[in-house]
């Protein structure tokens, strides 16, 4: 066999942030038509290491060979030059703008004017060479986020990209568009391009990478052909140890109904309709999720529980009492908490303390009243309550809460809302952007809840979570719930095709 | 050549944060020295008459805390505001309303116990100050109508309300012929210290900056208002009424500015005047940002802008216009916010690697 020259090849790379060794000491390569996935969990230092060869970082020290030659990256353009694109989770594209306007948007083309036929029909066989079928007259807005990631590819592909990395590809997809990336990705690889994954789902990687290089604190800690490994060792090498999947144990039976949501519409930011006729029970000591892709009306439907946002007409029932005219104030105090998805600028106040953070919900309580002040050292002793109470790790209370790592922002977030003894909880996306540790934590705390008989609604965006953590899963589309399944009876399969608007058979909501 | 480049600090520095003030005044001294020497002055010798005519002297302590007063006050008011991302610019014209209802309620009821006087044209003073406050909160609590523009613009309105008084309908017949109103019953002026004209509105200004700091540090109310200066959506969440909280907020800004007017009326003019503040309520804006709206370190800075206005008057002896102490005014600012980048940010020397 022949010695293959790596695409790609970085060796003992190392940077430094203040405090923190992002990248310590690494190696890695990538071949030719290799699907290379960098698995880690966040704050791994996969981003800073990708970064570093798009050019958007500078390494400390270590060096880089592209096709065998040292090379020097200096910035996103030099790197785009050695054939090195990367996609961000955030598109870069001019949303006024034309697919075929946006692919050639900073190219160098040396002609003045532009033949505007001839650049489409271009871009059309170049796209379909690559399994790609897409309209390059189409404008960005019209195009849903997957159609929007083809294009970003399609970009660096026509700018003679080698190696694609793409961040965290799939968060913004529905399964049906993941399955489209994977063929793409796939046609890519058999054409000889490197593609590198960043990603922490491991199922993912089990299903498309050739190749995993796993990342921790900064090193590499394993890597090798996906043939020869498996999820088990993946999560080992990831976090550490072994996490044991907590499942709740023996599912409760389910208790009796205390929110009733009935015939809702509520209207979104720009006026539209964001939830419509939507109904849903909820009941004492279940997990309800609510799938379903992103922009469907879940935030708006959170907001309406909480109080957060006026419904233009229908109900929200609570222990047979409609509430739904009642401020946030009202709701909270009668046991209704909620979560929002926006963690440090509406469910945690920015550069303020971690002990005043605390109060938020609280501090109207005569408890924390000393005369007409303030009664700071009863605060600060709940406070260190709180941060002991649900592990959180921080140095000092006084500290701004934007001190605090997401994983601990997000038990702040939850300790603080559940030691208000909620009857209902609902969350949006608690589990967004933590590493697995983390969401495993705040997890459990949901299932503590639970156990207390409290009930539970989740905004969930990953399918696997939606089938490990829930009792029932709602589908929401286009501001409505298309169904309501027990977990055991449904099928993710089942799940997306709903998510996606597939028509639902029979009534317009199941009951169970 | 050698790089540079910013990191962004894990932690706000401490001495940072102090050191920036600091050095902010020291470079305005710095580049005043280039601006006095291109003007063809002496620059140490302007630098020595600001100095002894603002802190060399008894006499000159004194006027530097006269002139420091109103802007402890002023600095006071605006703090309050910025402290919810108010912008609050309107402290001048809540000033003159603050003198306007001052000096018409003292004139109008006439000579009495000082007493009843200095708190009934206190409460006159805060009142119409709060109101001038209260107009623009409302409009941007009810309307997200910009503040700052309203506030702006009510400074005129309120500046040539005042003008329009003392050259009509409130001139003093005795005046012989000066725009200038009636001269307040001694009983409305405020007692001064000695013989200086150091008033009792400096132990005002010192009562209420301890009383905000202990409204928004240690209250309820004062919670609130750190939480919605940081995030709405925060505060909505929080069931806290923005919209209220916004109108309290100018209203107790403008009052406080209008204490500001009616200290200067009561403790200085004894009348109501044209050109009653050179500019107070601008300075002010000045003051609370280098003093990062801490209101104790409001009265400090106070002092040394008090001593940088009557320094300015000091050095036109030697021939140099008044209008200096601005440009001193101006660097500082401009230092000062080109300073927040190192307190938000580190710098650092890169070394090009070899190779």
């Amino acid at each position: 066999m022949l010695k293959r020259i790596p695409a790609i090849e970085m060796s003992g790379i190392s940077k430094r942030f203040p405090g923190v060794s992002a990248n310590d000491n690494i190696n890695f390569k990538v071949y030719p038509g290799e699907i290379h996935a960098l698995l880690g969990e966040n704050g791994a230092g996969k981003s800073t290491l990708m970064s570093i060869l798009a050019g958007l970082y500078r390494p400390d020290s270590g060096k880089i060979k592209i096709k065998g030659e040292a090379v020097k990256l200096r910035s996103p353009g030099n790197a785009l030059e050695a054939g090195i694109g990367m996609i961000y989770q955030h598109f870069r594209l001019v949303s006024n703008f034309t697919i075929a306007e946006n692919i050639i948007l900073g190219t160098k083309n040396k002609k003045i004017g532009i033949n505007k036929e001839q650049i489409e029909s271009d871009i059309r066989s170049f796209s379909s060479s690559f399994g790609m079928e897409i309209n390059p007259a189409d404008k960005i807005y019209q195009l849903s986020l997957g159609e929007q990631q083809r294009v970003e590819i399609l970009k660096m592909l026509y700018r003679g990209c080698e190696i694609l990395i793409m961040d965290e590809p799939t968060t913004v997809l529905t399964p049906g568009e993941v399955k489209e990336l994977f063929k793409i990705l796939r046609t890519m690889a058999e054409q000889g391009k490197g593609v590198v994954l960043i990603t922490h789902k491991l199922d993912e990687v089990m299903e498309i990478a050739d190749y995993v290089t796993v990342l921790r604190s900064g090193k590499v800690v394993g890597d090798g052909q996906i043939s020869e490994l498996d999820k088990q060792s993946l999560t080992r090498m990831m976090v550490g140890r072994d996490i044991v999947h907590s499942q709740a144990e023996g599912k409760k039976q389910i208790g009796e109904l205390i929110l009733a949501v009935d015939n809702l519409n509520v209207k979104g930011v720009r006026g539209n309709r964001a939830v419509s006729n939507l109904s849903f029970n909820l009941y004492k000591g279940e997990i309800l999720a609510i799938a379903g892709v992103a922009g469907n009306g879940q935030k708006e439907l959170i907001e309406a529980i909480a109080g957060l946002r006026e419904i233009e007409s229908g109900s929200i029932e609570y222990e047979g009492e409609e509430i739904q005219h009642y401020n946030v104030k009202a709701r909270a105090v009668l046991g209704i908490r909620t979560v929002p998805e926006d963690r440090i600028g509406m469910g945690l106040v920015p550069n303020i303390s971690i002990m005043d953070n605390s109060i938020l919900r609280s501090y109207l309580q005569d408890e924390f009243k000393k005369g007409f002040l303030l009664d700071y050292p009863k605060i600060k002793e709940y406070a260190r309550q709180i941060i002991s109470d649900y592990n959180i790790v921080c140095s000092d209370i006084h500290h701004p809460v934007n001190y605090l790592s997401g994983g601990n922002l997000q038990k702040l977030l939850l300790g603080r809302e559940i030691d208000g003894n909620p009857r209902v909880l609902a969350a949006a996306y608690p589990v967004r952007g933590l590493d697995v540790a983390a969401s495993e934590d705040v997890y459990n705390l949901f299932f503590h809840e639970r156990e207390k008989g409290t009930a539970i609604l989740l905004i969930l965006e990953d399918l696997e979570d939606v089938f490990r953590i829930a009792d029932r899963v709602a589908v929401m589309y286009q501001g409505s719930i298309k169904k309501i399944l027990e977990v055991e009876n449904t099928s993710i399969d089942e799940i997306g095709s709903i998510m996606l608007g597939a028509e639902v058979m029979g009534e317009q909501y199941a009951e169970v | 050549m050698p790089k540079f480049r910013l990191i962004r600090r894990e932690e706000n520095s401490t001495l940072v944060g102090l050191m920036t003030p600091i050095l902010s005044i020291i470079m305005a001294f710095v580049l005043g020295w280039l601006v006095l020497d291109l003007a063809g002055f002496n620059p140490a010798l302007v630098y020595r008459k600001m100095f002894s005519g603002s802190l060399g002297t008894y006499y000159a302590v004194s006027e530097t805390i006269v002139k420091a007063i109103p802007l402890m006050l002023a600095g006071l008011a605006v703090s309050l505001a910025f402290k919810m991302k108010l912008w609050n610019i309107g402290a001048e014209g809540q000033i003159y309303m603050g003198a306007f209802a001052a000096s018409g309620v003292a004139v109008a009821v006439g000579d009495g116990s000082p007493f009843l006087l200095i708190p009934l044209t206190m409460l006159a003073g805060f009142i119409a100050g709060a109101a001038w406050g209260f107009i623009p909160g409302m409009l941007r609590a009810y309307g997200q109508v910009n503040e700052t523009i309203i506030t702006l613009m009510l400074n005129y309105v309120a500046i040539y309300w005042v003008d329009y008084l003392v050259f009509g309908p409130w001139k003093d017949p005795k005046s012989m012929g000066f725009p200038l109103a009636p001269i307040l019953p001694s009983g409305a002026q405020l007692p001064v210290l000695g013989d200086s004209r150091v008033h009792l509105g400096l132990i005002f200004a010192l009562i209420i900056a301890v009383i905000i700091y202990i409204l928004i540090q240690h209250t309820r109310w004062g919670y609130e208002v750190r939480v919605l200066g940081e995030s709405q959506a925060a505060a909505r969440y929080a069931g806290i009424n923005v919209a209220k909280n916004i109108m309290l907020v100018m209203l107790i800004s403008g009052g406080i500015a209008g204490i500001a007017g009616m200290i200067e009326v009561s403790g200085i003019t004894h009348r109501l005047q044209q050109d009653l503040s050179p500019g107070y309520g601008y300075t002010a804006i000045i003051v609370a940002w280098l003093a990062r709206l801490n209101p104790f370190a409001i009265i400090l800075v106070a002092f040394l802008f008090g001593a940088l206005i009557v320094g300015g008057y000091a050095i036109q002896i030697v021939g140099v216009s008044f209008a200096i102490t601005q440009v001193f005014q101006g660097i500082v600012l401009f230092f000062l916010l080109a300073g927040e980048l190192f307190i938000k940010y580190r710098i650092i020397l890169i070394k090009e690697e070899a190779g």
